[in-house]
C-alpha cells in the first residue's frame, strides 16, 4: 500500500496548523462566515441539516487496519460512534462539532488520512475499482495510477478553482467496477502491442443532467497520461462555463463544443505539458508501484471445500458475497453495510474495529469501500473464509446479499443533507425489508436499486437498474421512478417510468415492479436488466400504473 | 389582492455545534420550534432576520421559514423544518436523543 513520505507528512501537519488557526479565528470573530465557508469547505467541513459534516478521503478506497481503526476512534471521540461511507469512496462523520474537527483532522494525519480536495471545484478523491489488484480478470492494477493522479492534483496550482468540481475514477479492468463513463474523466487501462495505456473518456457525469462519457482517447500511453490530463483539465479551466453553475461541468463543456473540438484543443495543449512534465512523474509512478507490489499469496484451502459443502449457510455467504481472485485459493470478500433495515453504508465504530482485526489477522491488512457503500477484504484466503464469517455474524455484518436488491445505495437525503428534496434512507430501509419479509430476495438475483435524495444523484439512481429519486411536490415527498439504467462498461442512464410516488407508495410500487419482472422473465437466468432489455418499459409500467393500464384496455 | 402572509419563524444553526436553533421573542436562541417568535407580517420578519443575521458569532446560515400556531406554540409547515426540529429518521439522534422536541 502507498506509504506516506516525510514531504507527505510535513504537508498535512502544516496544512492542518493552518486551519486550526483559521477555526480559532472564526470562532473568536475574527472571520466572519463568507470568509470562513470557502476555508472550510477546502478542508471537507459541510454544513448539514442538523450539524456539521466532515467529509474524509479514501483514495480509490484502500486503507489498512490502523486506519480503519483510527477512523473507529475518531467515530467514538468526536462523533456518534459511527461513520457513513459513500459512493465517492469517502467517509462522512455527521455530527461533529466545529471546534473538535482540528483535532480530528490531526488524527487523520496520523495515519496519512486527510479531508483535502474532498469538496470545492477542484478535483476530487480520486476513485478506482474497489477490487483493485486482486480481481482475476485484471489487466492492471489502477491504483498506482490513482495515486499518481492525486499526488498531481493536489493543491495543484493550476486547478483550485476550476468552474465546478471534477470527478476523476480509474479502473484497470473491463468490468468496470468504478463507474468511469459517469465521471468528467474516465480512465480504463488498457492494453496496446503488450503496452498499457489508458483508454480516456470525458465529460460523464450524474447530477441534474445525467451524461455518458464519450472516448476522448482510444490510447494513451503511460508515459503521456498525466500531460495528457493536464491538457484536459486545462482546456476545461479555460473553455468550461462560468456563467451559470449548472452548466459549468465538463460535460456541458463537451456537450455545447462537440468532442471534435475538445480533442482538438487538448492535442494542442498536450505537447507544451509533456515538455513540462520532462519523465519525473514516470520515476514517481516507479516508486508508487513498488508501494502497490501484491502481497505474498499463500496456497491452499484447508478445510474450505468441507465447510462449502455442508454448510448451506456459508455457501450462500460465500456465494452471494465473493468474487474471483487472481490466486485460485483466495476471494475477495464483499462485505455488506446493508443489513436488512440497517442505513446504506453505515457502519458503528464497533464494526469497524471487526472489519480491521479481520483484515489483519486473517487478510495481508487491505480493506477497501466500494461505491456501492460497501467494505472490502480483498486477498483473503479461502481457508480463512469460514472463520471471518462466524465473526462477521457476530458484529451483523454477514448479511448475504450483496448485489441483491436488498444492496441499495442510498445518499444521506433529507436525514442529513441540506440540499435534499426528499428522505432516501428511510425508503431504502422499507424496501430490504419488505422484500426480506416476502423472501424473494435471492429467487429474483442480481438487482441494483440506487436511490437520491434530490437531482443532484449523489445516490447514482441515474445507473440503477431501478432509480429512485426523491422530489418535493409542492410540500409532500414524491418520488420518481427511473429503469434501465446501468453502471458497467455499456454505462446507460436509465429513463423515467411516469409521474412519480408518494412516500408510503414507493415500497408497493418497487415490490409491483419486481413481480412483474418475475412474471415475464424467460427463466432465472435472465436478470431483471435483461429482461428488461429484452422487452422495454410496457410491462414494467403497467405494473407500475395498473389504473392506466387498465383504463388504456378498457 | 396582495398574497396573505405566511407567518415565519427565524431559524439558523448554532455555530459551534451546528444545531438547529429559532429566535425567540427575547431575541435569543433557542433549540426548541415551539419557543420560536412566530412573526406575522413580512416588514417585521425582514428586520427580524436581519438582526440575526448580525449575531454571526453565535449562528450560521439564517434564513426565514414557514410557520403556523400550534397547541404548544409554533409548528413547521414544510416536512423538511418538521425534519429539522427532531432529526433524522434513521437514529434517535440530534434533537430528538436531547429531548428537545415538544412533539
Ligand atoms: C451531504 C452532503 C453532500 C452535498 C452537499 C453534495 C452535493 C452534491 C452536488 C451539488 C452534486 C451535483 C454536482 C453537479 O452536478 O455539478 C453532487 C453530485 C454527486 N455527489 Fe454529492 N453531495 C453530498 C453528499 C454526497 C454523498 C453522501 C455521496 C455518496 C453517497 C455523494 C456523491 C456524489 C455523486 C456520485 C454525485 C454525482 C456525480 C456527478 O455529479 O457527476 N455526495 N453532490
Ligand atoms: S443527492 Fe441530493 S440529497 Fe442526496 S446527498 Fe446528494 S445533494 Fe444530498
Amino acid at each position: 500500500m502507498y506509504a506516506y513520505t516525510d514531504f507527505d507528512r510535513d504537508f498535512l501537519a502544516e496544512r492542518n496548523a493552518q486551519f486550526r488557526a483559521q477555526v480559532a479565528r472564526r470562532i473568536d470573530g475574527s472571520l466572519t462566515e463568507d470568509e470562513f465557508k470557502p476555508l472550510r469547505l477546502m478542508n471537507g467541513l459541510y454544513l448539514q441539516l442538523h450539524a456539521y459534516m466532515l467529509r474524509v478521503a479514501i483514495p480509490y478506497g484502500t486503507l489498512n487496519a490502523a486506519q480503519m481503526r483510527q477512523l473507529a476512534m475518531i467515530a467514538d471521540r468526536w462523533d456518534k460512534g459511527y461513520g457513513h461511507f459513500t459512493t465517492r469512496q469517502n467517509i462522512q462523520y455527521n455530527w461533529p462539532e466545529l471546534r473538535d474537527v482540528p483535532d480530528m483532522l490531526d488524527a487523520l494525519g496520523e495515519v496519512g488520512m486527510h479531508a483535502i480536495q474532498t469538496s470545492g471545484n477542484t478535483i476530487r478523491n480520486v476513485t478506482a475499482d474497489h477490487f483493485a489488484g486482486a480481481a482475476a480478470e485484471e489487466i492492471a492494477d489502477p491504483r498506482p495510477i490513482a495515486e499518481l493522479i492525486r499526488q498531481w492534483s493536489t493543491d495543484h496550482p493550476e486547478f483550485q478553482f476550476l468552474g465546478r468540481k471534477f470527478k476523476i475514477a480509474v479502473t484497470g479492468s473491463v468490468q468496470d467496477r468504478a463507474v468511469t463513463a459517469a465521471h468528467d474523466i474516465g480512465l480504463r487501462l488498457v492494453e496496446r502491442d503488450g503496452q498499457l495505456g489508458a483508454m480516456v473518456l470525458v465529460g460523464g457525469g450524474l447530477g441534474r443532467t445525467p451524461m455518458i462519457g464519450k472516448i476522448l482517447n482510444d490510447f494513451v500511453a503511460l508515459d503521456d497520461l498525466l500531460p495528457y490530463l493536464e491538457a484536459i483539465v486545462a482546456v476545461y479551466n479555460l473553455l468550461g462555463r462560468r456563467d451559470n453553475k449548472y452548466k459549468a461541468r465538463i460535460k456541458i463543456t463537451v456537450h455545447e463544443n462537440g468532442i471534435e473540438e475538445i480533442r482538438a484543443r487538448v492535442d494542442a495543449e498536450f505537447p507544451a505539458r509533456k515538455a513540462a512534465f520532462n519523465g519525473a512523474d514516470m520515476d514517481i509512478l516507479k516508486r508508487i508501484e513498488a508501494d502497490f507490489a501484491a502481497p505474498k499469496f499463500e496456497d491452499g484451502q484447508g478445510a474450505f471445500p468441507t465447510h462449502y459443502q455442508h454448510d448451506p449457510v456459508f455457501r450462500s455467504f460465500v456465494d452471494t458475497n465473493t468474487t474471483a481472485h487472481r490466486h485460485p485459493d483466495y476471494a475477495i470478500l464483499t462485505v455488506s453495510t446493508k443489513a436488512h433495515g440497517a442505513t446504506p453504508g453505515d457502519a458503528t465504530s464497533d464494526q469497524m474495529r471487526v472489519l480491521a482485526d479481520l483484515a489483519e489477522t486473517y487478510a495481508h491488512n487491505e480493506l477497501r469501500i466500494s461505491h456501492e457503500q460497501n467494505v472490502i477484504l480483498p486477498h483473503l484466503p479461502k481457508k480463512h473464509l469460514r472463520a471471518v464469517h462466524a465473526a462477521l455474524a457476530e458484529a451483523g455484518l454477514a448479511t448475504a446479499n450483496v448485489g441483491l436488491i436488498s444492496d441499495i445505495i442510498a445518499c444521506p437525503g433529507m436525514d442529513y443533507c441540506a440540499l435534499a428534496t426528499a428522505r432516501s434512507i428511510p425508503v431504502a430501509q422499507e424496501i430490504a425489508e419488505r422484500f426480506e419479509q416476502l423472501k424473494l430476495e435471492h429467487e429474483v438475483g442480481p438487482l441494483k436499486i440506487k436511490i437520491s435524495g434530490c437531482i443532484n444523484a449523489c445516490g447514482h439512481h441515474h445507473v440503477g437498474h431501478i432509480g429512485i429519486l426523491g422530489l418535493d411536490r409542492a410540500g409532500v415527498e414524491n418520488y420518481q421512478i427511473t429503469l434501465g439504467g446501468d453502471g458497467g462498461p455499456d454505462a446507460v442512464i436509465g429513463e423515467r417510468a411516469g409521474p412519480g410516488f408518494a412516500y408510503d407508495e414507493v415500497t408497493d410500487a418497487i415490490e409491483r415492479l419486481v413481480r412483474a419482472y418475475l412474471d415475464v422473465r424467460q427463466d432465472p437466468s435472465e436478470t431483471f436488466l435483461d429482461t428488461y432489455r429484452r422487452l422495454g418499459a410496457a410491462p414494467f409500467k403497467a405494473a407500475l400504473y395498473p389504473e392506466e393500464a387498465k383504463a388504456n384496455a378498457a | 389582492m396582495p398574497r396573505a402572509f405566511t407567518p415565519k419563524v427565524v431559524t439558523a444553526n448554532a455555530l459551534l455545534e451546528g444545531d438547529v436553533v429559532y429566535l425567540d421573542a427575547q431575541g435569543h436562541w433557542t433549540r426548541d420550534h415551539a419557543k420560536a417568535d412566530l412573526i406575522e407580517d413580512q416588514g417585521t420578519a425582514e428586520i427580524r432576520l436581519l438582526e440575526a443575521q448580525a449575531q454571526a458569532h453565535e449562528i450560521v446560515g439564517a434564513y426565514l421559514a414557514d410557520a403556523q400556531a400550534g397547541p404548544h406554540g409554533p409548528e413547521p409547515i414544510h416536512f423538511r423544518e418538521a425534519f429539522r426540529t427532531r432529526g433524522p429518521s434513521n437514529y434517535a439522534h440530534g434533537k430528538q436523543a436531547d429531548g428537545v422536541t415538544t412533539e
